[in-house]
């Protein structure tokens, strides 16, 4: 039997999720039996694959990068899973939309400088006028709330994913967890 | 006995199913409790009065084309009561929803994480993610007062503040200003807290509060415990005065 294709993505958010994946541990060594990690901030894969049985999304999508990502990796990905809450309900990096992009920049770049007050261009991605949750831009499979989502949390929701079965969250997680 | 029960008839009513016996001055909320019988609720505390505010606790009622809140509506003879089926649900978790979306609760940076009504409500109700677009609308907080601070990004409008103040305290500081969306809790006529000549640092407001709106100075994220025990006595006191 060839393995799943299960591949983790970094959108807007603090790696918090992706620390909690690692907190597997020795679960991670019973997963890998049965899957192959693709694509991920934790394996060195520069291009996101075709056909990926499953991803986890961490973060939210605040910028035209996250976007660009986001579009492809729903389109190449069978399950898509939102996992933590910046990927659920934008969370922190969502607390910048009720300020606005601009009175926000103005801030960081001007404000709160003493030496060169510039801001950044070209290198980095642009902000999105607004912070969204992930199922608010592309279709989600699975919503896994949690911040981050505890380390059983993701080993249940990835192994039921892995022996076909759709996993039921609805009682198991919350917003801030 | 109370007096109240000369005046008051005791009817049948069925709720899910299960006959049950009641008085004509309950509530089907107060029937539901008596039976162990759980209906999601926000503005609704024992302790103070209902005002139907947050609808979570609608119910279908048969012969009635339209949804009740269960807090504000009387028991009479022969009701049939549900309390709990897909349509109530699909309900309940549009107005928890909806509640998300209107304000920016973000629950993994809240004081009362883990401790929260709306977020027990979220699980409750079933509500995994916001399906609305969220407002993001631009609020102050008020930290102007010497030990409690308002953070109007976590009110729901629930309005227990305003009926403890009243209610029970008798000093009225809170109370409701603007329509609709736009409604906000305010203190004596719009003053920051910390200038109401009404308050009198009681605290019960903070307690009573379901969410990290109102909460004590020095608490950091899911510090902050309500502790509501003192409700029940004094109803009682109340009840016992008059």
């Amino acid at each position: 039997m060839s393995k799943a294709k299960v591949a983790t993505i970094w959108l807007d958010g603090c790696s918090g999720c992706h620390m909690s994946f690692l907190d597997l541990d020795e679960r991670l060594i019973e997963l890998s039996e049965k899957m192959e990690l693709v694509y991920s901030p934790l394996v060195d894969f520069k291009e996101f694959p075709q056909d990926v049985d499953v991803t986890l999304v961490e973060g939210s999508v605040s910028n035209e990068g996250d976007l660009h990502k986001i579009l492809q990796v729903r389109e190449r990905t069978r399950i898509l899973v939102s996992l933590g809450d910046c990927a659920v309900t934008g969370n922190v990096p969502g607390m910048r939309n009720a300020i606005g992009v601009e009175p926000l920049f103005t801030r960081a770049y001007s404000q709160n400088v003493t030496v060169h007050p510039q801001r950044p261009r070209g290198a980095v991605p642009a902000l999105l006028e607004t912070v969204k949750p992930v199922h608010q831009v592309v279709p989600v499979d699975v919503i896994v709330a949690g911040c981050p989502p505890s380390a059983s949390t993701i080993y249940y929701v990835v192994s039921e994913l892995l022996a076909g079965r759709m996993p039921e969250l609805e009682t198991h997680t919350r917003f801030g967890a | 006995m109370p007096e109240t029960l000369t005046n008051t008839e005791v009817v049948t009513l069925t709720i899910n199913g299960q006959e049950v016996s009641a008085r004509t001055d309950e509530t089907i909320m107060e029937v539901a409790e008596e039976q162990g019988i759980r209906i999601p609720a926000l503005c609704h505390i024992s302790g103070l009065s209902d005002v139907g505010a947050c609808r979570l606790c609608v119910v279908e009622i048969q012969g009635s084309p339209r949804l009740q809140p269960a807090c504000v509506t009387r028991v009479s003879e022969g009701m049939t009561v549900t309390t709990h089926n897909d349509r109530l649900k699909a309900h309940r978790r549009t107005i928890v929803e909806m509640l998300f979306a209107e304000r920016n609760h973000v629950c993994s940076v809240c004081v009362s994480n883990g401790h929260c009504d709306l977020q027990n409500l979220a699980v409750e109700c079933g509500m995994q993610e916001v399906t609305l677009p969220y407002l993001a609308p631009s609020l102050q907080v008020d930290a102007s007062h010497k030990r409690f601070v308002m953070d109007p990004n976590r009110c729901v409008m629930c309005t227990r503040c305003v009926r403890v103040c009243d209610e029970i305290e008798g000093a009225h500081t809170w109370d409701i200003m603007g329509r609709g969306v736009d409604s906000r809790v305010i203190t004596d006529l719009g003053k920051p807290w910390g200038e109401s000549d009404t308050c009198t640092s009681c605290g019960k407001c903070v307690q009573v509060c379901p969410t990290g709106a109102l909460f004590e100075k020095g608490v950091s994220v899911a510090e902050m415990t309500k502790r509501r025990q003192f409700l029940p006595y004094l109803k009682t006191m109340r009840e016992v005065q008059k």
